[in-house]
């Protein structure tokens, strides 16, 4: 028996997982006791979870901040759109073969805007967006500049009754958020998560103690474009209309992304959750007053990155050093089980 | 051929307005290492300033700048100091997630006062007047005019980077501003100087766009996407060479639209991945830090 152990678990994150896990068992029951709308609102929050986790691996631990991920959402999109329409690939199909495109499409975007720096490179990502919006809209097929619905005939075979297929397409969305999430998780407690803690908390002393630097982006870079397509099929899955400006949308799949993770706190995994649920905790308090939760949102991240760069869930970490997920190592010595945090290190 | 000439000339000049967009911009990347994302936003502001200051005092639009540029520099030196000095440091996301917050509050402010409708400026006979430079090429006055407007610019920008005092002040804090501050420059008023002046510029390019152009509150991130591209294919730190970026982006969009109107932004946007594919460090680089 070796002198000590490396633990990710405490008795505390035990516990908030298996709540955690008790709240999807609930939420995979939804359809018994939500209404449709509640449904649906379920289902959009469950999209910019995964999302915003997305966007928070990518910028939060391999300090690749992206504005252009929009790209990918709306490559996701047009490709189920596509696959459904033109080659008669059923949607459900489409969303994991979105997926595969989107990782394949990052590889080359990748060797472009890899080439920028810093600012330049989240400009860079947009402008990649931007391209990719204007080919959309020059695919007639599709709709051109003014999109398309998807055929009642291709709706009406993912499931015949309504109901059913509003159930499905709530838990397609339930179980893409969790899996995005538990890949991350995996992701990150593997030798890339060490490599990626490490590039977040200082890029050039993880690129002298060996890590490489660039092949860890890389495979990030893909990892989240791949998510993200898949995210995007979903997303308008649930819309059933898709045009290049609402598929490829700085707005919507960028900026309230990035505030949502800011808010909740960026490179923490459960940033993204808590920032999501402030989001739409504005956005149906402010329903009545237009455009207002938008104002309030900018307000809102601007404040927190000020006054709290680390986010909600940041304050709550250094408060009460407690994570829902596993994620620190813990050095546990011997059969006592003398626990030496290593968070104190970790903060420094 | 005489069409292609026209194509290439109108490029030449809406060139010039692009860089007036990039020129702000790259001013304040120059001078700390900042990235406005609100900048095509503040240049649609500053649109809805003339059509407001027009309006009120019944000036013609173009006038309307003398009212609106020190409006919007004195707007960017109050932004400067109390909240973007704040963001300034090593991490490039403080100022990227506030100048992103930013450019949500001035779209969505926008849209609540002035509604989604598109506006214009009206400047009268200025904007048909023409001026025949060779048999069957002639030039809009308007455009020529945004074009000398935009030599003025970048001229006067160049002169007060590298012959008054503050333009090295600029350049100094831009070299290194820990230095500079213990040569006794106020790094905060140096920023907030620099940012005032980008505004002012953005202000005259506002207004020069919402002349020729129509305008609403939603057009911003695509102005500064323009200005971002011009940046980069001249080369970073040249402001020349972000002329030059200027005309290259505007010719590549007048030949695609040429070619067919679905494609004007399209050429734009393939020329600069071009560049930066087989060029990344720009076309003219003065390269710094």
């Amino acid at each position: 028996m070796s002198a000590f152990q490396v633990r990710f678990a405490d008795r505390r994150s035990e516990i908030s997982l298996a709540v955690f896990g008790a709240l999807i068992v609930i939420l995979g029951f939804a359809p018994l006791w939500a209404g449709r709308d509640g449904l649906r609102l379920l289902g959009e929050i469950f999209a910019y979870v995964a999302l915003a986790s997305l966007w928070n691996l990518l910028a939060g631990y391999a300090g690749l901040v992206s504005v252009g991920q929009q790209a990918f959402v709306g490559l996701g999109g047009y490709m189920l759109f596509g696959l459904a329409i033109l080659a008669g690939v059923p949607p459900l199909w489409a969303i994991p073969a979105a997926g595969l495109i989107g990782a394949v499409a990052a590889v080359p975007v990748a060797a472009l805007v890899f080439r920028l720096r810093g600012h330049y490179f989240a400009i860079g990502t947009w402008v990649i967006a931007e391209v990719f919006r204007l080919l959309a809209s020059q695919v007639s097929v599709l709709g051109g500049g003014s999109g398309t619905s998807l055929p009642s005939g291709i709706v009406i075979a993912i499931a015949q009754s309504r109901a059913t297929r509003e159930f499905m397409i709530y838990w397609i969305a339930l179980a893409l958020a969790v899996a995005i999430l538990g890949l991350i998780l995996l992701l990150l407690r593997s030798r890339y998560g060490l490599a990626l803690t490490a590039i977040r908390d200082n890029e050039l002393a993880a690129l002298s103690n060996g890590v490489d630097v660039a092949r860890v982006k890389l495979v990030v870079y893909v990892l989240a474009g791949g998510g993200t397509a898949m995210v995007g099929a979903l997303i308008f899955l649930q819309k059933l209309r898709i045009s290049p400006d609402a598929a490829f949308s700085v707005n919507d799949w960028t900026a309230f992304v990035i505030f949502i993770t800011v808010i909740g706190g960026i490179g923490r995994i459960e940033g993204p959750i808590v920032g999501t649920i402030v989001f739409f905790a504005l956005r149906q308090t402010l329903a009545d007053h237009g455009t207002l939760y938008l104002l309030m949102l900018g307000a809102v991240a601007i404040v927190v990155m000020l006054k709290a760069p680390k986010g909600i869930w940041g304050v709550i970490v250094e408060k009460l050093d407690w994570q829902v997920f596993p994620l620190q190592r813990r050095v546990v010595f011997g059969a006592q089980s003398e626990l030496r945090s290593l968070s104190e290190k970790e903060k420094e | 051929m005489t069409e292609w000439i026209n194509v290439v000339v109108q490029g030449v000049l809406i060139g010039g307005l692009y860089a007036m967009f990039a020129a702000g911009l790259s001013l304040i990347f120059g001078v700390m290492r900042l990235v406005n994302i609100a900048h095509g936003d503040f240049i649609v502001l500053a649109a809805y300033m003339a059509l407001v200051a027009a309006a009120a005092l019944g000036l013609n639009p173009i006038a309307a700048t003398v009212i609106v540029a020190p409006a919007m520099a004195a707007l960017g030196y109050v932004l400067q100091r109390l909240l973007l000095n704040r963001t300034l440091g090593d991490d490039l996301l403080p100022p990227l997630l506030v100048t992103f917050g930013l450019s949500v509050i001035i779209q969505n402010g926008l849209l609540e006062l002035f509604t989604a409708d598109s506006r214009r400026l009206q400047a009268g006979a200025i904007e048909v007047a023409s001026l025949q430079v060779a048999p069957g090429i002639s030039v809009g006055v308007l455009p020529l005019l945004q074009f000398v407007a935009a030599i003025a610019v970048i001229g006067g920008l160049q002169a007060l980077f590298y012959r008054t005092a503050v333009g090295r002040a600029f350049r100094a804090t831009s070299d290194d501003p820990s230095v500079a501050q213990l040569m006794g420059l106020d790094n905060r008023h140096v920023f907030a100087l620099a940012m005032a002046l980008s505004l002012a510029v953005v202000a005259i390019a506002g207004v020069l766009l919402a002349v020729r152009t129509n305008f609403d509150p939603a057009i911003g991130p695509a102005r500064l996407i323009f200005g971002f591209e011009a940046v980069i294919i001249g080369g970073l730190g040249n402001l020349w060479g972000t002329l030059a970026g200027g005309i290259v982006l505007g010719v590549a969009q007048a030949i695609g639209a040429k070619l067919d109107p679905g494609w004007q932004l399209l050429a734009g946007h393939l020329a600069f991945l071009l560049v930066l594919a087989v060029r990344p460090e720009g076309l003219f680089p003065r390269i710094r830090g």
